[in-house]
């Protein structure tokens, strides 16, 4: 087959949601290239999932079950992978840019002697080459990388929010079982069970109005500013991750794809830059509002009211503002 | 190095049997990017940015890595070597590793490392790297620039070493590691492999040091190899690389609210208070 495979990710027999956002990525390419597009599941007794699949809209869909599988590592899945690949011969292989992925598909690509193209926000055709639009200096900038259609497999993992997984189209495809030989004494990395540090104290999800600060916010010393706005609007704080990394405030208070996931009626967002590992805790919120002194920031990408200006000045002005009731 | 250590070839790279107490020998990959707040602006021909007035420093995670290394070289002895492939400028940045505590460097020049792909970065850092016969090679996650969040898991792989991503620790287990991997939504998961092996550290796995004086000073006459890419052996060009980069579209109509201080807050305020109807 020449075409598009998808490999969905599951763990635990649930769906990594960004696997059906690749799905529809999968679909789209495909019709793009004029080619047919399968999907492929990896795991251990994955034959209910198969079968969800089996209902899009799909060449066919690919289960490579195997007791080996059962629990993540990079050694099985990339042997399975690999084998995978080679039983299907795709010319593109879609992965969704998990953390999973992260860890097993560029040595895949390796065995195929090419280079994952990470990060992507979208695959189109422009004359018989395929374009890949990825993700450069944090958001900041886009670059269009240029790959062979027809050379054999490509592989490029796909960015989160940047196709819609609710868009998956319905169809019906054959499940093929892919037998693939993996020896479990050759791998190499001993998995323990996934664990979550200590209970949160602060739920942010609950939170109608999130006050959230940046990096921009300099230093430590500077945080009950952010703090007294968030007073004033009677808001949860809440930081991104090098707030928290440093230890100006508690993990627990960290958004993104690390941190929780909120969706308040308002997400103000001081000095933050929005990087996409941050968007995708945030991007659910009802109205973004931004304060960033530069308006080139990818946070202004996603916000519906924006300040470009010095936060040390606009902060304590709308705090001050605010208490005017 | 002690006389019993066995020297095996695997796949290109060499493989140590390293022995529980055994001094720890770690190469960390340091790469040179653009100062964050730096204003970025596309180059003419509209393939990589325009760099001569730039700033730069060290990739923010591989701060972390060296920090990582240093304290682990701390804890078990051993010796910690930075490589960087990078432009003449990035001796300043491997001076500032060494400052910090690292042992001696790889300066590996190349002025064009965007043009190489991730797939040849990982190739010449690999040749690099299997000369030193490390224990543990420690990498940032991502690269601020490129960010193709690979080099360290294709290094690995073109060595034949294990490797585990988004490391938030690291301990030693007599002849292999523990690390503890950072999973998605605040999970996390502890795994075990031998060495040697390729780690890629996430930011915040630790407290970065300064560099003290006496650092700085020691800095100056410690080793800087220089090698390069045609040195290495490796033809360049073999992976998919960026050929345009532009500003991203916007997708989203934002109200922009401009002025002094104390106007944009009355402004804001008014439109919390009215259209978006939060206060
Ligand atoms: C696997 C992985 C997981 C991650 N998980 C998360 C996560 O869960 N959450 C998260 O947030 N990040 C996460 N990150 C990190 C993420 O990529 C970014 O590095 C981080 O979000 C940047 O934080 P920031 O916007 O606060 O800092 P920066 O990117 O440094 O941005 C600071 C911003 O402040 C602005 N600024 C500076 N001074 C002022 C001023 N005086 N007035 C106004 N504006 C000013 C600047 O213009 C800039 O836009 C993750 C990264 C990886 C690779
Ligand atoms: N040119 C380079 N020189 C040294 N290390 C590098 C280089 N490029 C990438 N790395 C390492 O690989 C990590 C991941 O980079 P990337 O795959 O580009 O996101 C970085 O954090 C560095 O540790």
């Amino acid at each position: 087959m020449s075409g598009v495979l998808v490999i969905m990710e599951q763990r635990g027999g649930a769906w990594n949601r960004m696997s059906w956002e690749t799905l529809h990525a999968g679909q789209q390419a495909a019709a793009a290239m004029g080619v047919p597009c399968s999907a492929a599941v990896m795991g251990s007794g994955i034959g209910a999932l198969a079968a969800e699949l089996a209902a899009k809209k799909l060449d066919k869909v690919f289960a490579v079950d195997h007791a080996a599988l059962g629990e993540y590592t990079a050694d099985g899945f990339t042997a399975a992978a690999e084998q995978l690949v080679k039983a299907a011969g795709p010319s593109l292989v879609l992965l969704p840019h998990t953390y999973q992925v992260r860890d097993f598909a560029p040595k895949l690509a390796t065995r195929f002697r090419r280079a994952l193209v990470s990060d992507v926000t979208k695959v189109s055709v422009d004359g018989g080459a395929l374009v890949a639009v990825r993700l450069l200096f944090q958001g900041k900038l886009n670059g269009d990388v240029r790959l062979p259609a027809n050379e054999g497999p490509q592989f490029a993992s796909l960015q989160a929010g940047a196709y819609r997984g609710d868009a998956v189209e319905a169809g019906s495809a054959a499940v093929e079982n892919v037998t693939v030989t993996i020896d479990a004494g050759q791998i190499r990395q001993k998995p323990e069970a996934p664990f979550r540090e200590s209970a949160r104290a602060v739920d942010l999800t609950a939170a109608e109005i999130i006050v959230s600060v940046g990096r921009g916010i300099k230093e430590q010393d500077n945080i009950p500013m952010v703090e007294e706005l968030a007073k004033a609007l009677k808001a949860e704080l809440a930081a991104s991750r090098p707030i928290c990394d440093a230890g100006w405030l508690p993990m627990e208070r960290q958004v993104g794809s690390s941190g929780q996931t909120v969706a308040p009626k308002m997400y103000l967002a001081v000095g933050i830059s929005g990087a996409i590992q941050h968007l995708v805790g945030m991007k659910g919120a009802k109205t973004i509002v931004a304060i960033n002194k530069d308006p080139n920031a990818p946070i202004f990408e996603v916000a519906d009211i924006g300040v470009v200006g010095d936060l040390f000045e606009v902060v304590p002005a709308l705090t001050e503002e605010l208490k005017k009731g | 190095m002690a006389a019993l250590e066995v020297y095996l070839a695997v796949s290109g790279g060499a493989t140590r049997a390293r022995r529980g107490d055994d001094p720890m020998k770690i190469i960390v990959a340091i790469k040179q990017v653009p100062a964050r707040d730096s204003v970025l602006r596309v180059n003419g021909p509209g393939t990589w940015i325009e760099d001569d007035d730039l700033t730069f420093e060290i990739n923010e995670p591989d701060a972390y890595a060296l920090e990582e290394a240093l304290q682990l070289k701390e804890k078990h002895g051993g010796e910690v070597i930075v490589v960087c492939l990078g432009p003449s400028g990035a001796a300043q940045t491997i001076r500032e590793a060494l400052a910090k505590g690292a042992d001696r460097a790889i300066h590996i020049e190349e002025q064009n490392v965007s043009g190489l792909g991730p797939l040849g970065v990982a190739e010449v850092l690999s040749k690099a790297v299997a000369a030193e016969s490390p224990d543990l090679v420690l990498t940032g996650l991502q690269s601020d620039d490129l960010g193709s969040g690979q080099t360290g898991v294709v290094l690995a792989e073109l060595l034949g070493w294990s490797s585990a991503t988004i490391i938030m620790q690291v301990e030693l287990t007599g002849d292999g590691i523990r690390v503890k991997r950072e999973l998605e939504d605040g999970w996390f998961q502890y795994i075990s492999m031998p060495m040697p092996a390729v780690l890629t550290i996430q930011s915040g796995i630790n407290k970065l040091r300064y560099a003290t004086l006496m650092g700085i000073k020691k800095a100056k006459t410690k080793e800087v190899k220089q090698l390069s890419v045609s040195g290495l052996a490796v033809s360049p060009g073999t992976a998919a690389t960026v050929e345009k980069i532009y500003m991203p579209q916007k997708t989203k109509q934002t109200q922009l609210l401009e002025g002094p201080p104390a106007e944009v807050a009355a402004k804001l305020v008014e439109k919390l208070r009215f259209e978006v109807r939060v206060i």
